[in-house]
């Protein structure tokens, strides 16, 4: 038996009492723990006893960095956090400091980072269905979803040059005005999505092995969701409807037309299928947002300098993972006091164990999957 | 020389010698047709660095592994550590040996012959089973343990599905199996008035499993056990465990073709209206065609060496259908193109459900394998052995 030392001690000393478990180190090599993830897993054969995460493999000191820089310099950092969805992540973290400053955005400003979060959350969406298929076995849907998400980083690009940490919102509105096919673009993008996702339902939703991969694997019910501080697409799955969208709507949510998708058991199939709608949701408000699109200016009443006056602020919105929360607190200098993050791959991890006992190696990766995590959010 | 190729053991000892030789090429190649399907089922491209078009990406490839350091990791067992890919591969192009590639080229023809196919694919996993045991790794250890669950599953029935078809055919001579269908005029898959279907679905099931390949693929479960039985091993050894892989996929698709689809003989064999324009007209068009493709390339490519060697295949392509036209070469050549054509389908069909379909669980596997296709390969069985008893007489 080859040494356990990578086990943790209280681990290696419950597992050297009883020979027939085994203690499996996954990660932080592994091809499927979505970056630098490590699972400590103790299974008897196949079966999953237990786990235990083993994070931090990609920390960098965020939060700490923020105290070090203005609040302007600070934003871009945030988009290293959750770097598959950065627009959303940069939405937070300048909702935070606008909330300090008590500026009112414009409405073309608005209008504008709706459409850009919401693309961020297909092109979030699609990395998760790719690479979650590609767990599960199915090699050829994170192909088709990098094509369509190519299409949301060319309109990424065109806007403001960057592609994957965008950095696209500005303290008090935004930086650039929006390029002529701006509009154009985003319905065409809507188009094509509403298609493509006939042929994602194709290739897995209806294929028997798919279905009995997910169905009734790693189920996390309403109650759970609740006791684990679980939200997004996990918690909207066991069937309850709360996305902040809604709940608490910012960015004039309130005047599009939307719904909320939920299921009922809460397992991997209905997270599948509740981020599929998701999906379609996402493209029905950049409709409403495109064809509503006010004129005006695009940056509040903000000065050169951003000093905030002393004083706290909490704003959370709907990431494509569930709920983002920016905590900053400012002593009127140049700097944040503190910037706290509560950030939805951190939390949603957190069940993990709750989900994986009893269940299959295979499901295991299944359910990292279907969790949605981004390591360089859980880590920071 | 005449007299060298009469003593009977000579052509079936230079058939071996071709078939050891040129067999990594070949299989070097179906790698190579592996990720350009692959490729164009998932929009990309493929290999296209190596050669124009990336043709010699295969050599480039082997090149690598034989040049790779040879690791052994410090705690395995060397020797049956060292045995596993030997034992994989040779078990693997053992069964080549009885495999009927034309009506001439065959290194024997054993009236055991499926018999000793399906021995060797069974040893072969014994291969898979110490490679991953002997390696001391836990993903390893899970990988062979999955494997030998899978083969003692997967082989019942494989073999349940090959009985029936030994059943119809009436032998165990796989050239023997050809001849009657030859003479019953009909597939192996479509006799006993289509319901050899049954076998023939499950057979091509069971195959896949038998082979490890996707979605079956456990043992190696990529994205679970990282590589499975294989992950500790590297360079050569790996290539040979690859070898001994696309081998049996190369074996068990030509036992089906063999069984079910009607071995080297064309298809309807025995309607004489459709020799000439299926045994001359349509191996000399698909191969022109394939040489008009090629000859394209020339123009396409950039390079002074890639637009040679798209040439080069022209004219080799050019030649295979020109000698298709030559009645003393086709006579030669043409039980080798159907069998190849239909080993050439079968092998895309593997690919192709490998690009479609997700992963088994290991549970769902075992409940696949024990509580629906071993009653229905039984029931096959029984019902073609009725059918063929009221029928037959």
């Amino acid at each position: 038996m080859a040494e356990t030392t990578l086990a943790p001690p209280e681990v290696q000393a419950e597992t050297l009492l009883d020979s027939n478990e085994l203690v499996l180190n996954m990660g932080p090599q592994h091809p499927s723990t979505h970056g630098v993830l490590r699972v400590i897993l103790k299974l008897d054969g196949e079966t999953v006893l237990g786990t235990d995460c083993v994070i931090g493999y990609l920390h960098r000191g965020v939060e700490k960095i923020a105290e070090n820089r203005t609040f302007q310099q600070f934003a871009p950092y945030v988009d290293r956090m959750d770097y598959v969805a950065a627009v959303s992540n940069g939405l937070g973290y300048c909702m935070a400091v606008e909330k300090l400053l008590d500026v009112e955005i414009p409405p073309r400003a608005q209008a504008v980072r709706v459409i850009l979060t919401e693309l961020n959350r297909i092109a979030s969406h699609l990395l998760w269905l790719g690479t979650h298929a590609l767990d599960i076995g199915a090699i050829t849907p994170v192909f088709l979803c990098f094509r369509e998400r190519e299409e949301v980083l060319k309109i990424f690009e065109n806007y403001c040059g960057a592609r994957l940490t965008t950095h696209a919102f500005r303290i008090g509105g935004l930086q650039y005005e929006t390029y002529d096919t701006f509009e154009k673009e985003c319905l065409k993008f809507c188009d094509l999505m509403e298609q493509k996702l006939k042929e994602y339902h194709d290739l897995l939703t209806g294929n028997r092995i798919w279905v009995r991969r997910t169905k009734g694997v790693g189920i996390l019910n309403a109650a759970d969701c609740k006791d684990y501080g679980v939200t997004g697409p996990l918690i909207r799955a066991a069937g309850v409807e709360w996305d902040l969208r809604k709940a608490q709507p910012y960015c004039g949510y309130e005047n599009y037309d939307f719904d909320i998708p939920t299921a009922e058991t809460g397992d991997t199939f209905d997270r599948y299928m509740v981020r599929m709608e998701e999906m379609v949701q996402s493209c029905r408000i950049i409709r409403q947002a495109v064809d509503g699109l006010p004129e005006g200016p695009i940056k509040g009443k903000v000065g050169k300098v951003i000093k905030p006056p002393p004083g706290e602020a909490y704003v959370s919105i709907e990431a494509p993972k569930g709920e983002l929360g920016y905590y900053v607190v400012s002593d009127g200098s140049l700097n944040p006091y503190r910037v706290r993050v509560r950030p939805p791959s951190f939390v949603n991890l957190g069940a993990l164990d709750k989900m994986c006992r009893g269940s299959l190696v295979a499901d295991v990766v299944a359910i990292i999957g279907t969790i949605d995590i981004v390591l360089g959010e859980v880590d920071r | 020389m005449e007299q060298l190729l009469e003593n009977p053991h000579v052509p079936p000892l230079i058939l071996t010698a071709v078939i050891i030789l040129v067999f990594p090429l070949i299989a070097g190649y179906i790698v190579l047709a592996e990720r350009k399907v692959l490729a164009d089922l998932q929009v990309r491209l493929g290999p296209m660095r190596v050669g124009p078009y990336g043709v010699l990406q295969p050599l480039a490839d082997a090149l690598k592994l034989m040049l790779k350091e040879d690791v052994i990791p410090s705690k395995s067992d060397k020797w049956i550590f060292w045995l596993a890919p030997v034992l994989s591969t040779f078990t693997a192009l053992s069964a080549f040996a009885v495999l009927p590639l034309s009506d001439r080229f065959f290194v024997a023809d054993v009236n055991i012959g499926i018999l000793f196919i399906l021995a060797m694919s069974s040893i072969g996993a014994l291969g898979l089973i110490l490679g991953g045991w002997s390696a001391n790794s836990k993903y390893s250890l899970m990988g062979s343990l999955r494997a030998a669950a899978q083969m003692v599953s997967y082989e019942v029935p494989l073999g349940f599905a090959t009985v029936t078809a030994i059943m119809c055919a009436g032998t165990l001579s796989m050239q023997g199996v050809i001849a009657s269908q030859l003479e019953r005029g009909v597939w192996g898959a479509f006799d006993n008035y289509g319901l050899m279907l049954i076998p023939t679905v499950l057979f091509i099931i069971a195959g896949t499993a038998e082979t490890n390949r996707a979605p079956f693929d456990l043992p190696e479960a990529e994205s679970e056990l990282v590589a499975g039985f294989h992950t500790e091993y590297s360079g050569f050894r790996w290539a040979l465990f690859f070898l001994a892989e696309y081998a049996a996929i190369v074996v068990i698709s030509a036992l089906c073709v063999t069984l079910f689809f009607g071995g080297w003989l064309r298809p309807f064999p025995n309607v004489a209206a459709l020799e000439m324009p299926l045994n001359t007209l349509f191996p000399v068009a698909l191969f022109a065609l394939i040489a008009l493709g090629c000859s394209k390339g020339i123009f396409r490519q950039a390079l002074v060496g890639f637009r040679l060697v798209m040439a080069a295949l022209t004219g080799l392509f050019l030649l295979v259908a020109a000698a298709f036209a030559l009645p003393v070469a086709n006579e030669l050549m043409i039980g080798l193109f159907w069998f190849a054509f239909k080993l050439a389908a079968m092998v895309y069909l593997f690919i192709w459900y490998r690009g479609t379909f997700p992963r088994f669980r290991y549970d769902q596997l075992m409940d696949v394998g024990w509580k629906w296709l071993i009653p229905i390969s039984m029931f096959g069985l029984i019902l073609n052995g009725i059918v063929q008893l009221l029928a037959r007489g």
